[in-house]
């Protein structure tokens, strides 16, 4: 899987829980999932559970709590699957 | 001469001067108003399908093929449709994930009681705070469907990991009204009542004892209950759900009838939203209808009360608590709805109201029962049920109570008093409605027509 797909999906997964429609549109790597796209701290349990089940991969606390931007999330999606 | 019931205006009373229901004996407690409706019912969604299906006598009890598969006594039950679809338009995908039936239903119909008072929903970016509005919406069960389908399994099966954010949320008594809150931005006091069957009338007479006491302006009150075989597996072990209408569910609910054979199952969510007068005429808001009086009490288990019986003397004392609260005469009164939910109750109850409102056969007000139509929806039933009064008010009908065609031996003398298709009264002004719940506790609850 490419990084760009790799993005895309993590993109798609976060989506649903997104608040701020605008910050989404303009997504890139520096992004970050809570501030700018105002996603609700507490569903990033969920948003880090769709990324297991869609990638096939088990991401531990310490790997979840390090995710801040949708950067982050790529590179240890990417990491978990190399 | 000894202490009785609590009615709404907060002072205790005597069998000898139950007219005298307020404290010290002061007129000076607020009126309060209904000024929006909202309603998800197995036999209608919206205020308008709801009345068009109560007037036409129209059953909302379907089969339910799981029941069947899960080998219950009672396969048929009341389940609102198209909420899935109103959801999706109502409600962000995020909220949506962490919803379950119970949320669904009393969230729209929270949203629809404070569209219909005129009210607007507030943007999610906008930080203000309504202090002055707040929130009572009870359940009777709760969120089952999400104890049984994901927490109790997941958990079971070492998987608590995996049970994502939500778990909590919809299984605490308080879910509905905590979203509610967010939803309509509330910022008075918002919280969730319990009392079994007496739930949703309960939480209306809350509410209007909240603004009566001057403590806020607005409450969103009502109930809701969600569609679950887990919610029901406990009344259908205790035999006192209907097993004997299987294969005609829309004949399955026979409130007051000689063939009924037990409550069936409903759900869904009725809302209030209970204003002070003064507020809803400060904004020019349409009144529904006054809330004259209320009245909560429980009948100790005692005198054949228990866990799963009324205390015929609590529901009269209840009734008449209620009309005291009122400060009516109990001649007063045009219609019932009464509880009625098709059990070995029901001539008891009928017998309960001809005390409590002094009333003989010939002089006994119509009585109708909602769940005819819906069934049994515990913790909603007494909010869907007012609102269902309040919608006969404004219109000036009292809808059938359908499946009674045979009416029950022991109140055959109040036959006339049933409405078997709907009955058009142009001088209907006030309506008692009552609900009665597991741990012998009663609510009672008085509207009246708003005259301008």
């Amino acid at each position: 899987m490419t990084r760009d797909e790799i993005f895309a999906k993590v993109v798609e997964i976060v989506k649903p829980f997104v608040k701020n429609e605008d910050a989404l549109a303009a997504v890139n790597d520096e992004t970050n999932i809570l501030e700018d796209l105002k996603v609700n701290s507490a569903r990033l349990v969920d948003i880090i559970l769709n990324f297991e089940d869609e990638f096939d991969i088990e991401v531990e606390d310490e790997d979840a709590d390090a995710v801040n931007t949708v950067g982050d999330a790529v590179a240890l999606i990417e990491e978990k699957l190399s | 001469m000894h202490r009785v019931d609590f009615g709404l205006r907060g002072g205790t009373m005597s069998d000898d001067v139950m007219r005298d229901g307020s404290a010290g004996g002061e007129k000076a407690a607020r009126r309060v108003v209904v000024t929006g409706l909202g309603v998800v019912a197995p036999n209608g969604c919206g205020l308008e399908r709801y009345t068009e299906a109560l007037r036409g006598g129209v059953s909302g009890i379907r089969h339910i093929p799981l029941l069947e598969e899960l080998k219950f006594g009672c396969t048929v039950g009341g389940i609102p449709e198209g909420v899935d679809e109103i959801s999706e338009a109502y409600f962000p995908p995020d909220e949506l994930l962490a919803m379950n039936t119970s949320h669904r239903f009393g969230c729209i119909a929270a949203i629809d009681a404070w569209t219909d008072a005129g009210l607007e929903r507030p943007d999610p970016d906008d930080d203000r705070v309504h202090w002055e509005a707040g929130a009572i919406i009870g359940t009777g069960i709760g969120g089952l469907d999400t104890a049984g389908e994901r927490l109790i399994p997941m958990v079971d099966a070492g998987r608590t990991r995996r049970l994502g954010s939500t778990m909590v949320e919809q299984v605490m008594g308080s879910g509905v009204s905590a979203r509610v809150a967010g939803l309509l931005s509330l910022g008075n006091q918002v919280t969730a009542n319990s009392s079994a069957c007496s739930t949703g009338t309960e939480a209306i007479i809350e509410g209007c004892q909240r603004i009566r006491a001057g403590l806020a302006e607005r409450m969103v009150c009502g109930g809701t209950e969600g569609s679950s075989h887990y919610t029901w597996a406990g009344f259908d072990a205790m035999r006192v759900l209907c097993r004997a209408h299987n294969d005609e569910p829309e004949k399955a609910s026979r409130p007051m009838s000689a063939s009924a054979g037990g409550f069936v199952p409903g759900s869904g969510a009725g809302m209030m939203l209970v204003e002070s007068l003064e507020s809803a005429q400060e904004r020019g808001a349409r009144i529904y209808a006054e809330i004259l009086g209320g009245a909560i009490n429980c009948g100790g288990h005692r005198s054949g009360g228990s866990m799963t019986a009324p205390n015929a003397d609590g529901v009269q004392r209840c009734i008449r608590a209620a009309v005291a609260d009122a400060a009516i005469d109990p001649d007063e009164i045009d219609a019932i709805s009464g509880h009625l939910t098709a059990t070995g109750a029901d001539p008891k109850e009928i017998g309960s109201w001809a005390k409590g409102l002094e009333r003989s056969p010939e002089t006994f007000p119509v009585i109708t029962s909602t769940k005819s139509m819906i069934g049994h929806a515990l913790g909603a039933a007494g909010a869907l049920e007012s609102v269902a009064c309040v919608l006969m008010l404004r219109d000036r009908f009292v809808h059938p109570s359908i499946n009674c065609e045979d009416v029950h031996p022991e109140i055959e003398l109040y036959g006339g008093s049933i409405p078997h298709v709907v009955r058009e009264m142009p001088e209907l002004n006030t309506m008692i409605k009552a609900g009665f719940g597991f741990g012998d506790v009663n609510a009672c609850v008085i509207f009246r027509r708003w005259a301008d």
